[in-house]
């Protein structure tokens, strides 16, 4: 397993990538700044599983929230509203 | 369905599952039983599992503790397996209003909820509900105070996500069963909430 770089309320960016390939980070919240809200556990990277590797060291998978209008600049709706993803290591860098 | 009887042919998906799943029987990799038993499994998952979790969470509060700390956890103490994934419960305040979905697929809590309604799996609700979850919200008949923080869960990777709704208020003294009969599939995700019936 590859150990956990962010705990809890640390403020992560996602990556702004577009590789190729089966991937859980969607679209949408790339390029974006969040804050942890747990660390859901380590679990095989699914791009590797896709393409029948066994996905291992497993990696840890974090809960993000995003403030929705820091996601969409235009959005309607409280300021307090989030979002939560899951995004896996390997796609966050400390913000 | 008014169609129903009439000779339609097999799309392609159709005929995709057909050939797999013969062709897994013809190589002895699977047995025509097998595959009856998984399907007759899948389709004995209902919302009532979920609402048995969510009533007695309303009325045990070190089951609802537990419950939010580990959902996957708690559910064996009401002897459901919830096998190879985390169930994550969010709960619903006066604060905070949840909502699940999943902007990738169709991710959803089988084993509490059952096969996911076809709204669920539907571009337009996977991809408006982190764009605009209040209009969505209004669609269902769910008008969510501005005061009250919207909080939509996309079901990415490896979690699954259970919402624990609010008891309704009149309901004091109710048994967990007659709780559990208020608790809707849409409710657990979201876009409802339960509500007593009027008195």
């Amino acid at each position: 397993m590859v150990p956990a770089r962010f705990k809890a309320g640390d403020r992560v960016r996602v990556l702004k990538a577009y590789p190729i390939g089966h991937l859980r980070t969607p679209y949408y919240i790339r390029g974006h700044v969040g804050e942890i809200e747990r660390l859901c556990g380590a679990f095989p990277n699914p791009e590797e599983l896709a393409q029948m590797r066994d996905g291992l060291p497993a990696l840890p998978l974090y809960r993000v929230r995003f403030r929705q209008r820091e996601v969409w600049p235009d959005y309607q709706g409280s300021p307090s509203d989030v979002v939560e993803v899951e995004i896996f290591q390997h796609w966050l860098d400390a913000a | 369905m008014k169609d129903q009887g009439k000779y339609r042919p097999l799309s392609y998906f159709q005929l995709m599952e057909v050939t797999l799943r013969e062709l897994l029987v013809e190589k002895g990799l699977l047995t025509d039983e097998q595959v009856q038993r998984e399907v007759a499994e899948m389709t004995a998952r209902t919302p009532e599992r979920g609402a048995r979790v969510v009533s007695r969470a309303w009325m045990d509060p070190s089951f609802k503790k537990d419950l939010l700390q580990d959902g996957t956890k708690a559910c064996e103490q009401l002897g459901l397996e919830i096998p190879a994934l985390k169930l994550v419960v969010v709960e619903n305040t006066p604060q905070v209003h949840n909502a699940i979905v999943c902007t990738l697929c169709s991710c959803y809590p089988r084993v509490l909820l059952g096969l996911p309604p076809d709204w669920y799996k539907s571009r337009n609700y996977r991809s408006r509900m982190v764009r605009e979850p209040r209009a969505v919200l209004a669609e269902f008949g769910l008008m969510i105070d501005e005061k009250t923080q919207i909080r939509v869960h996309d079901s990415t990777a490896d979690m699954r996500y259970l919402v624990l709704p609010m008891r309704p208020a009149g309901t004091d003294g109710w048994s967990e069963e007659r709780l559990a009969a208020l608790v809707t599939r849409d409710s657990m995700i979201g876009v409802a909430v339960p509500r007593a019936p009027r008195a």
